[in-house]
């Protein structure tokens, strides 16, 4: 993990103390609800409908056990005990006083945790691939770059009162696990023939009521000049994105109209004015990040130890292993992905006892660090294999051992309208249910990799469109309905998902889908064949007429 | 709407005249942008100094031609979450080397001095008398940024660098 | 931008004024004697757009106390009982239609 210096110390506190400020003013009547509300979101301080959300940023899914730790503070203090990690890297606390969170913020201050620009028209938390550093193959650890980005990012004073929000997301491996095509800027670290690192440059990616796969504006820009690249998009963008329409202001809309040649021209035009300049990094600057990065002290241990070996004896452990454990690039290691989607729980809900017993395993486990993947799930980064069966148990424990990964009860979903006051229909209790539907673990492996994505409106925070299966709420004659695509990934191949027929009633989503998955049993050719891949094989109508013939 | 310059709060000395009016013979005249770009070298010619009023949303480049004779240029805010006049600044004292005063209008507030100075603004039409107040205050809550702007800051980056060399001696 | 309170109100049927508290969020109603309730059953009820507009203006003028204000539908039973009008409304009135995570 990073390791704050007195500088960043000092800006996160600085602004701990700005906002304090701003809080003491509108209470007091000084700053209108209306001048408040875009400096309280740029803070992450939303009003939904029960109360004030304070979203906290965990930049590249990075946490340290002290740092959790803080976080479940915050939710036993300030909060109703527990948090909501979401799909970008944040966690969410629903029941906050206005008028405590500066207090809560200075906690989180003291671990070196933020809330900026969680939410607001500025630039959003930067989020990677949540096993950066760990993964076999990878070109290098692109949380450093990350970093340099939030950096850069953090109360810039000329992007901060953007046309709309703006999202980056940076992967270094060739499997795509940040969704880097679904954001503003998606950056994929790679090498050019001269064996330079830097980065493919996608833009204009986004999903909302306007979805759209971000496009490659640049193949490759060497890594010592994207801060003056990622300037050059956003300054593009500050003066010529759509600011009369805020449906029509996300970059991605500015890249369509103008198309992504004109766009890259416009760029390019003012990257040749700024390249070479200030912001070029060089390399004591980029090693000088690095070097804050504490990586963990590996031993040499064996890659089948002898207790892993016996305890896959026992048919649930080896379930869980298979299902939850990934390889290390470091022998004798793994990387476990914690699942925050028990049977009937909301998903990405973790309890302040959780997450106190989560930092407590990753000490002894883990190097005291864990991470946070888009999939709202946790995992624990660095596991001795020998430790696999006694982290199992303790995991097994506190509820957040459930074989599920990638599984169809692994649902991603928004918190909807139990919560959100931007949303048409609810969300979680449409995940409760579906996970029920398909709580044996068996069933879950026997249909594999499916990805199903709730949201309960059309701004699609659960990324109902690139879920390989689709879920979205709307509203109808004061009724939830939902609208479900199927065919959707968010990958490297990421791609909108496609309607499958009419809209369905709340109490029939879960037939609904039932239907489909079993369709998908029908149809597909072989049991390696996975769900999304069935369906870009055969199309929706098969599906269609399955699902649809008997309603 | 109080003027705030050097920290404090001053007369303004520039009058704005509407384009319809009469421009004054020998004092300090803020004119828009349009009236501007009709007739501007017959216009900047004049004995006193003269001000343009340059709207968000018209291609700053435009100005640059008679930067170093304008006396001062008025950038708008209209909202202060309309953040075009923020990159304009920056151009204007950045790429066309504008020496003149910068003036933020519109809805300015005290929580954007600090990102308004750091662009290059260096007068500041606050819409409260609270906000022009505390603007001291304002301007030095942070002591540290991570951007690299015309406003002689070294960025976290280049600090920690320097503060290396220091070290190594 | 036009401000709702410029614009025509139409309400159907019985309706409120709702907020949410500013210093901690709570959902608030607006009550007759010109203050605020945490308690539905507190709720000025209004019946026609005039009324409607008079208590929103009213509501919306407590800027320190209240953000944003709305007219909100309710329904009234037999008995007397004032019952929020959709289900959002209920959301906000009775809380989560789930179990919270720290209770299970």
């Amino acid at each position: 993990m990073y390791a704050y210096d007195e500088i960043d110390r000092a800006i996160v506190s600085e602004r701990v103390d700005e906002f304090r400020d701003q809080v003491r003013r509108r209470l007091s009547g000084e700053l209108t609800e209306d001048e408040f509300k875009s400096l309280r979101l740029m803070n992450g301080v939303y009003l939904q409908l029960h109360a004030y959300m304070f979203r906290v940023a965990i930049p590249y899914g990075t946490l340290s056990s002290a740092q959790l730790r803080k976080l479940a503070h915050v939710a036993r203090t300030y909060d109703r005990g527990y948090g909501h990690f979401t799909t970008r890297q944040n966690i969410q606390f629903n029941w906050i006083a206005l008028k405590d969170l500066p207090d809560a913020l200075a906690d989180l201050a003291e671990v070196g945790i933020h809330a900026m620009q969680t939410s607001g028209n500025c630039t959003r938390n930067v989020t990677a691939d949540q096993w950066a550093g760990v993964v076999p193959g990878e070109i290098e650890d692109a949380r450093v770059w990350a970093e340099i980005l939030r950096q850069h990012t953090a109360l810039h004073p000329e992007f901060s009162f953007l046309p709309r929000k703006f999202k980056f997301a940076i992967t270094a491996s060739d499997h795509d696990r940040a969704a880097i095509k679904i954001h503003d800027v998606g950056l994929r670290l790679r090498k050019n023939d001269a064996g330079e690192t830097g980065f493919e440059v996608l833009v204009g990616g986004g999903l909302g009521r306007s979805p759209f796969i971000g496009k490659t504006i640049k193949p490759f820009v060497r890594g010592r000049d994207i801060l003056s690249y990622v300037e050059a998009i956003l300054r593009v963008y500050n003066q010529y994105g759509r600011r009369d329409n805020i449906y029509k202001a996300r970059i991605k809309i500015l890249v369509h109209e103008l198309g992504i040649d004109k766009f890259a021209a416009e760029v390019e035009e003012e990257w040749k004015q700024i390249a070479e300049g200030p912001l070029t990094l060089d390399d004591e600057m980029i090693e000088d990040i690095r070097a804050r990065f504490i990586y963990p002290d590996y031993a040499k241990l064996s890659d089948s130890p002898e207790e892993l070996t016996k305890a896959k004896a026992d048919p649930a452990f080896a379930m869980w292993l298979d299902n939850s454990a990934a390889p290390h690039k470091q022998p004798g290691y793994a990387i476990v992905t914690l699942s925050l989607k028990p049977v009937g729980g909301p998903p990405g809900d973790a309890t302040a006892e959780q997450m106190d017993a989560i930092a407590d395993l990753a000490d002894k486990y883990s190097f005291g660090e864990i991470r946070v993947g888009h999939e709202q799930n946790l995992a624990l980064p660095h596991v001795a294999k020998r430790d696999l069966p006694a982290l199992w148990a303790a995991l097994d424990k506190i509820g957040v051992a459930t074989p599920n990964i990638n599984h169809v009860s692994d649902i991603i979903a928004c918190p909807g309208l139990d919560y959100c006051s931007l949303a048409n229909a609810r969300s979680i209790p449409i995940a409760q249910e579906l996970s029920r539907r398909f709580a044996d673990p068996a069933t879950g492996r026997l249909i594999g990799r499916l990805h199903i994505n709730i949201s309960g409106c059309i701004n699609a925070c659960g990324h109902h469109h690139v879920g390989h299966i689709g879920i979205l709420g709307v509203e109808k004659n004061d009724q939830e309905v939902y609208q479900i695509t199927i065919g959707g990934r968010a990958d490297e191949e990421a791609k909108l998902g496609e309607l499958i027929g009419p809209a369905v009633p709340y109490d029939q989503v879960a037939d609904v889908i039932e239907d489909i998955v079993e369709a998908y049993l029908a149809l597909r050719e072989r049991p390696e064949e996975l769900f999304v891949d069935t369906v870009k094989r055969l199309g929706v109508e098969p599906f269609k007429e399955r699902v649809y013939a008997t309603r | 709407m109080p003027l705030v310059k050097n920290g404090a709060v001053v007369a303004d000395d520039f009058i704005t005249v509407a384009d319809d009016a009469q421009l004054p013979g020998d004092a300090p005249a803020l004119i828009s942008a349009t009236r501007f770009l009709a007739d501007p070298e017959a216009l900047i010619g004049r004995n006193s100094p003269l001000g343009v009023i340059w709207p968000n949303n018209r291609n700053i480049a435009e100005l640059a031609p008679w930067a170093d004779r304008l006396a001062l240029i008025a950038l708008v805010f209209p909202t202060f979450r309309d953040g075009r006049a923020h990159s304009q600044a920056r151009l204007l004292r950045e790429r066309y080397g504008f020496r003149g005063e910068l003036r933020a209008t519109g809805q300015v507030l005290r929580d954007q001095f600090t990102f308004l100075v750091r662009n290059g603004f260096d007068a500041f039409d606050a819409k409260k008398p609270s906000d022009a107040a505390a603007f001291n205050e304002a301007t030095h809550r942070y002591t540290e940024f991570y951007q690299p702007t015309g406003d002689g800051h070294l960025s976290a980056l280049q600090l920690r660098k320097q503060r290396h060399k220091v070290a190594a001696g | 931008m036009t401000s709702p309170l410029q614009k025509k109100i139409k309400i159907h049927g019985p309706s409120v004024v709702t907020a949410n508290r500013t210093s901690d969020g709570v959902v608030i109603w607006r009550t007759a004697d010109h203050g605020w309730s945490t308690d539905l059953d507190d709720a000025a009820i209004v019946r026609d757009g005039e009324t409607a507009r008079a208590l929103l203006t009213e509501a919306t003028a407590d800027d320190v106390g209240a953000v944003g204000p709305y007219i909100a539908p309710v329904t009234i039973a037999d008995n007397g009982t004032v019952l929020p009008g959709n289900l959002r409304e209920q959301i906000r009135n009775t809380g989560v239609t789930i179990e919270l995570p720290a209770q299970v």
